[in-house]
């Protein structure tokens, strides 16, 4: 990739930051349909949660969970960023909540398969 | 010249406000050879029309500032062997300024908004009074002191884009210098500061990408300033309601 003044950590962290935010944006509405669906059509409720044992559904599930712990941990650096003394750490802690969001995932992935 | 010497292929952005393009030139590369060495050597010797500024030509002035290979860069101290990209050199003029001429930007919307973030020094005192004795150790000062090494270059002013996508956004360098303001005990307008920069170009903009503290030349962090105007027009809002 060409280097411009983007090609930087805390810019890559900002943009995950967004891309993680606009798909959970994108994804609740349809996570709360279909789950009001227990309430009004249960046996549409009952088609869906079988379709989640497919395969590629846990690959999604696995990239909501880290979209999930990314945004949050993501979100809390930028809150303490803001709110807490300053820290120079800011590359460290972007790096450590990805870790984190990543350690989360997977874990969540494998047990999940 | 010989034949051994190597020529770079350097493009270099000639244009105005109305538009323009790049245009090649084969540059001879030389030992210790600044990028502004090499805009200078097209100019003295390919086409006299080059625009561009200039004025120390050691990293003091604040006026040489281009966009080199897509960043931000001081001409003036940005060694060609450092950036050369392959054989190949891009220059254009700084990013989010209105372009003059070729690599000449008219810096005028960059120092209003010092203006308007009131970064001006408010005066506690007349001449009459003895001067303020101020204590180097306490914490405001120390603060201050991370950014009184700004040169005005608006590198940082290039490299943010949240400048790019809002044009009355105050940006990196105006808004550390609010900051450094704001910690200056002689600074009688504290509260002026805080109102000038808490409006819709203020620091709550800043989406903390901190591209301005990677690519100041002089290893100044506007992120840390503007993290810290946050804070104090916060804490201002929730006591005393703006
Ligand atoms: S903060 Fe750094 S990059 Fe920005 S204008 Fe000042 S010296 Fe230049
Ligand atoms: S940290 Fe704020 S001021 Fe600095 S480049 Fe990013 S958006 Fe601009
Ligand atoms: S010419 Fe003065 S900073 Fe480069």
């Amino acid at each position: 990739m060409k280097k411009t003044h983007r090609g930087h950590p805390l810019w890559f962290s900002y943009a995950l930051h967004r891309a993680s935010g606009l798909g959970l944006a994108v994804f609740l509405p349809f996570h709360f349909y279909i789950l009001s669906m227990a309430l009004t059509q249960p046996e549409r409720l009952d088609y869906f949660l079988h379709f989640a044992e497919n395969p590629l559904v846990k690959v999604a599930e696995f990239g909501l969970v880290f979209g999930l712990a990314i945004h949050m941990f993501g979100g809390l650096r930028v809150l303490a960023m803001e709110w807490l003394p300053w820290s120079d750490n800011q590359k460290t802690l972007a790096a450590a909540a990805l870790a984190v969001s990543f350690l989360i995932s997977v874990t969540f992935f494998l047990k999940a398969i | 010249m010989s034949d051994s010497v190597k020529l770079m292929d350097v493009a270099i952005w000639r244009g105005d406000a109305t538009g323009g393009a790049y245009e090649h030139f084969e540059v001879p590369a030389q030992e210790s050879q600044t990028i502004l060495d090499v805009v200078s050597w097209i100019q003295q010797n390919q086409d006299a029309n080059l625009t561009y500024r200039y004025a120390c030509r050691v990293g003091m002035c604040g006026s040489c500032a281009m966009m080199v290979n897509g960043t931000p860069r001081w001409t003036c101290r940005t060694h060609v062997k450092k950036v050369l990209d392959g054989n190949k050199l891009t220059v254009a003029p700084l990013r989010n300024l209105p372009v003059i001429k070729d690599l000449a930007t008219d810096m005028d919307p960059f120092f209003d908004k010092w203006v308007e973030a009131e970064g001006v020094h408010h005066p506690s005192k007349t001449r009459d009074d003895a001067i303020e004795l101020i204590d180097p150790k306490s914490s405001a000062r120390v603060e201050a002191n991370t950014g009184i090494e700004c040169i005005n270059c608006s590198i940082c002013y290039a490299a943010c884009d949240t400048v790019a996508g809002n044009t009355d956004y105050l940006g990196p360098a105006a808004l550390q210098r609010s900051w450094t303001l704001y910690n200056d005990a002689r600074d009688a307008d504290k509260q002026g500061i805080l109102d000038a920069v808490s409006g819709t170009g203020g620091c709550h903009n800043c989406h903390s990408q901190g591209s301005c503290a990677v690519h100041c030349p002089n290893d100044l962090n506007p992120m840390k300033a503007i993290a810290g105007l946050k804070r104090a027009t916060a804490m201002s809002f929730l006591k005393n309601g703006r």
